[in-house]
């Protein structure tokens, strides 16, 4: 298995609900509609959806409620187990594993993290985050010296015996976090960790979330129902309508070029500028005769404002964070999103 | 309550409109009343016929004994009586009251026993129920009961255990597999509404007179609820907390046994309390076949009119009740909480070393203050004569005695006495239509088509006159506790102070056992039929009290608040607001109050009476299960009818009105 093979892949799944879905599924004339599916007794949770995730990626999963992007998540970690279609996990496809390979698997290699939270109450926050350690049978030291690293990332050093009731909204979802980390899973599922606590508490906890990320590059499906947190954290943002991933790419080329009218809703109100990269904007080199100091591709438009409105090249080239010209930006365009003039 | 019946009647009854299949029932039970009194109703019509009645009890008896003897479970429930259960139940009678079995090591001296209850009640639920549980065990030694009140214990120390474990691995099985627990369901309903003497006789037969088959019948009676809670509570495990489960890499049984059953804590330990509640009452019960203990002391008292003792075994029973219900449901409210890191062993395990130090302490002290181990009967401080005498003078002061005498003279003559004619005067398949109409009239179709069926059998059970007796007691019972259970309710239920401590009234009287309402209906009205209306009354109106203040309490401000501003009178709002919004909840204690009802009358038997109860209570003495069974599944049936007519509308119309 290659470096660049996707960690998770899923091609054509599909999660029906209802009374028979498998023999419903194959009888399913192609392009049925999602209202046409519920008009003959079915739910389609995810119907059809092809996704790639690649390793240390961030993917977010962006969707109203029903929307179907908690379903997708659970058939990733096989919650769910799908009606149709693949999913691969380390190319392994894990509709074949028995109960016993699906127990190791998440075991060893998945941690997830819930919307309201799923610690046991009876538990303590140290047994709670060594929950799945002592399910795997590790000994009672190992787990408790794992538990306590794992707490003191999340900061919550001091709170150890302390029992879930007795902890605030986003302590206790430091708890999960804790928990989901502690066996070290190479991917990690988070579904919407964050829309259960008040506005001011979220921000510190995308923050917080940042930098662990930062520190772990783990893969991760993240799910989410704000856009501004899709755009804030994703390397590549999926939205979902009615089981259907609509637009799968970066944040950029989302503001920038939304495929369908519904994703084209969610973006009216964002300030591009603080979305879109110079290096998102910006055009292959093709011979343009480029002058002058480069600007940095990763800052956004909005960063570089000032640079934008003083420089006064048409053509401004951009390089990439070790420095090399990859592109060249248009400096009206920038202009154009800076004003939100399109 | 037609028009709200109507309006959310099944509208798919096509051409069978509701109201049509009424008057068609209706006007076929009075054409049927009328041609009896004009004589031209053909006998067969009038009661059924001995001829065509079913040998059902012979048959029963058959199918018994073959299964008892020819298939030899006989043996398998003697060597469970004979082995493991009487060996727990010696063991436990050993250590509470001293009866000469293995350990040798009792009896455990009643100061002890106290002291480690005022521990445990402090752990629960601090010094009110430290002092609770103190004050019941020093009473009941005070007041020279302690060996009786230690053979009731002793039973329900082992009772309460199984019917827990018994209850909990069915309730998991239940709701692991679903044909399991539709198999179930039915048999539970049953089994909550069969008598209790229907419990005691097979106990009798299959687990031999004495404390064993007192066991196996409490047991059996306590089982129900707790499936039934388990069940609940493992349903109700939120999503997210299985699914956290399932992703740390639980097997099914880490996930039973880590994840499902202590999230359904709750729900669980409601369980314990109710298996325990209804041990209690059972045990009291099986006095009836002979088992010692407060429940035969009461017995025996109360059959030879001496009022102060019957009154003093009821005060400890019922401090009893008060004091098992009370720290088991503060068992259930306890949250675990943490420990300051690095807090040494002993304080950790503070409470239990002080109970362990006390027991200990006050082991040794009773060595040597031998009134520390047993109160002797010279020096216990029972005063059952004096309060006797005062009862007795109370009851004879010429007000009360007139007061009394005249209710009851009025009750019989008038009310009682005329209706039970009545009723025993209609003739069987208009009975029958009649009650199906009204089954169907409040529940619709289903519970209609099962009241006809369930009263079909009951007609050609043999015993139809008595089983309308016992309906007779239950629905003139049911109906003057609603004449005075409604009004107390909603008066109480119009200041906040009120409406709490009645309910807190209420939830203590439904702890009581049942045998305890008999003792004041004896009192005022000596041994007759107003006494077992008079008891079934109070008992019925309890849950009738407490369901009218829950239902107005729990009406949603903003809709009283959206009457008020509407400029309603406090009649209009309750009558047009408050009312209408209650009545589900109001009928779920209607219901109870039917269900009571129907228990009550049975143990009323007692009182004597001529119904089915008394019939059951005969064949306690010999060997007739059939029969037993027979006259048991007829008060059952007849109890379900009323259950599933009236919970179903209560359901229809909570889901009509949106309060689910």
């Amino acid at each position: 298995m290659s470096a660049s093979a996707p960690v998770i892949s899923a091609k054509n799944v599909w999660k029906l609900f209802g009374p028979s879905p498998e023999s419903y599924l194959k009888s399913l004339p192609a392009g049925r509609s999602f209202d046409e599916i519920r008009a003959d007794g079915y739910i389609a949770g995810v119907k059809d959806v092809s996704i790639e995730v690649a390793r240390g990626e961030m993917l977010v999963i962006m969707g109203l409620s029903g929307s179907g992007k908690s379903t997708l998540v659970r058939c990733f970690s096989r919650l769910h187990d799908i009606t149709g279609g693949t999913i691969e996990v380390d190319g392994q496809d894990i509709m074949s594993l028995t109960e016993r390979e699906l127990i190791e698997l998440r075991r060893n290699k998945m941690g997830m993290v819930f919307q309201s939270f799923g610690l046991l109450p009876h538990r303590t926050v140290l047994d709670n985050v060594a929950f799945p350690l002592e399910m795997r049978g590790q000994d009672r030291y190992d787990r408790r010296e794992r538990a306590l690293e794992v707490i003191k990332l999340v900061g919550l050093e001091g709170r150890e015996e302390y029992f879930p009731r007795e902890l605030s909204g986003g302590q206790q979802q430091r708890v999960g976090i804790a928990r989901s980390l502690a066996i070290e899973p190479d991917i990690w599922f988070l579904d919407e960790p964050f829309s259960a606590l008040d506005p001011l508490i979220r921000r510190e906890m995308q923050d917080e979330f940042l930098r662990l990320q930062e520190m772990l590059g783990k893969t991760i499906v993240f799910i989410t129902h704000d856009f501004d947190e899709a755009l804030r954290l994703a390397d590549r943002i999926a939205i979902m309508r009615n089981g259907a991933v609509e637009q799968c790419d970066t944040p950029d080329q989302i503001v920038m070029n939304p495929a369908t009218e519904y994703v084209a809703k969610f973006t009216e109100d964002v300030d591009k500028a603080r979305v879109v990269h110079a290096k998102g904007l910006a055009k292959p080199v093709n011979g343009h005769a480029l002058e002058g100091a480069p600007i940095n591709g990763g800052s956004t438009i909005h960063e570089l404002a000032r640079v934008l409105v003083n420089d006064e090249r048409i053509l401004l080239p951009v390089a990439n964070d070790k420095g090399v010209v990859t592109g060249v930006l248009e400096r009206d365009t920038a202009l154009n999103v800076l004003l939100g003039a399109e | 309550m037609a028009t709200l019946s109507t309006d959310i009647s099944d509208t798919r009854d096509g051409p069978w409109g509701q109201t049509k299949v009424l008057t068609a029932l209706l006007v076929t039970a009075f054409a049927l009343i009328l041609a009896k009194a004009i004589g031209i109703l053909p006998e067969w019509l009038n009661r059924i016929p001995e001829a065509a009645i079913p040998p059902t009890a012979q048959v029963l008896d058959a199918i018994f004994n073959f299964i008892q003897n020819d298939l030899g479970l006989i043996y398998v429930t003697r060597f469970i009586a004979e082995g493991p259960l009487e060996f727990l139940l010696d063991t436990s009678a050993n250590l509470l009251e001293g009866k000469r079995r293995w350990p040798y090591l009792g009896p455990i001296p009643w100061s002890a026993i106290a002291a480690v209850a005022a521990v445990v009640g402090y752990a629960v639920g601090g010094w009110r129920l430290a002092a609770l549980g103190a004050g019941t065990f020093i009473w009941t030694a005070a007041i020279g009961q302690w060996k009786i009140a230690m053979q009731t214990m002793s039973v329900i120390v082992v009772a309460a255990p199984l019917a827990f474990l018994l209850g909990l691995v069915l309730g998991i099985a239940a709701w692991k597999y679903g044909w399991f627990e539709r198999l179930l369901k039915p048999i539970l309903s049953v089994l909550q509404t069969l008598p209790f003497f229907t419990y005691l006789l097979p106990a009798v037969i299959f687990f031999k007179v004495g404390p064993t088959a007192g066991a196996v019948a409490t047991i059996t009676f306590a089982i129900p609820p707790m499936i039934l809670m388990t069940t609940l509570g493992l349903k109700k495990v939120s999503p997210e907390v299985i699914e956290a489960g399932q992703m740390s890499g639980c097997t099914r049984w880490q996930m039973l046994r880590h994840v499902y059953v202590p999230a359904a804590r709750t729900e669980v330990l409601v369980g314990v309390n109710q298996v325990i509640m209804l041990c209690l009452a059972m045990v009291v019960l099986t006095a009836f076949i002979g088992m010692p203990g407060l429940g035969a002391k009461l017995l025996a008292m109360m059959g030879s009119f001496k009022l102060g003792r019957s009154f003093e075994i009821g005060v400890t029973i019922v401090l009893l009740a008060v004091t098992l219900d009370r720290m088991s449901k503060a068992w259930v409210v306890k949250q675990p909480v943490h420990f300051e890191r690095g807090t040494p062993w002993w304080k950790r395990h503070q409470i239990s070393l002080v109970a362990l130090g006390l027991f200990v302490g006050f082991t040794l002290l009773a060595q040597v203050f031998p009134i520390l181990a047993e109160v002797g009967r010279k020096q216990h401080l029972s005063q059952g004569k004096e309060i006797d005498v005062a009862i007795k003078s109370f009851l004879a002061i010429d007000a009360i005695k007139g007061t009394t005498e005249w209710l009851r003279w009025f009750l019989n003559v008038k009310v009682l006495i005329p209706f039970r004619n009545t009723l025993l005067a209609i003739p069987t398949p208009a009975f029958i239509l009649l009650v199906v109409s009204f089954a169907y009239w409040v529940g619709g179709r289903k519970p209609g088509i099962y009241a006809a069926i369930f009263f079909t059998i009951v007609a050609f059970s043999g015993w139809w006159d008595r089983s309308v007796i016992t309906l007779y007691t239950v629905i003139s019972a049911v109906a003057l506790a609603t004449m005075i259970g409604i009004p107390l309710g909603v008066v109480a239920a119009r200041s906040n102070r009120w409406s709490k401590s009645i309910l807190l009234a209420c939830d203590t009287a439904q702890t009581f056992p049942s045998f305890i309402y008999l003792i004041p209906a004896i009192m005022l009205f000596g041994v007759n039929d107003v006494a077992v209306v008079f008891s079934i009354l109070i008992f019925a109106a309890v849950p009738l009290i407490r369901y009218t203040i829950i239902g107005l309490s729990n009406v949603p401000p903003e809709m009283t608040e959206a009457a008020d501003m509407s400029g309603s009178t406090r009649r209009q709002k309750l009558m047009s607001v408050q009312f209408p919004l209650a009545l589900p909840t109001m009928a779920v204690g209607f219901n109870q109050a039917i269900m009571f009802a129907f228990f009550m009358v049975i143990i009323a038997a007692f009182i004597g009476t001529q119904d089915l109860g008394q019939e059951l209570q005969r064949t306690l003495a010999g060997t007739e299960l059939g029969k037993n069974f027979v006259l048991g599944l007829n008060v059952s049936l007849m109890a379900l009818t009323f259950d599933m007519a009236i919970s179903s509308w209560a359901e229809k119309r909570k889901r009509a009105l949106g309060l689910d």
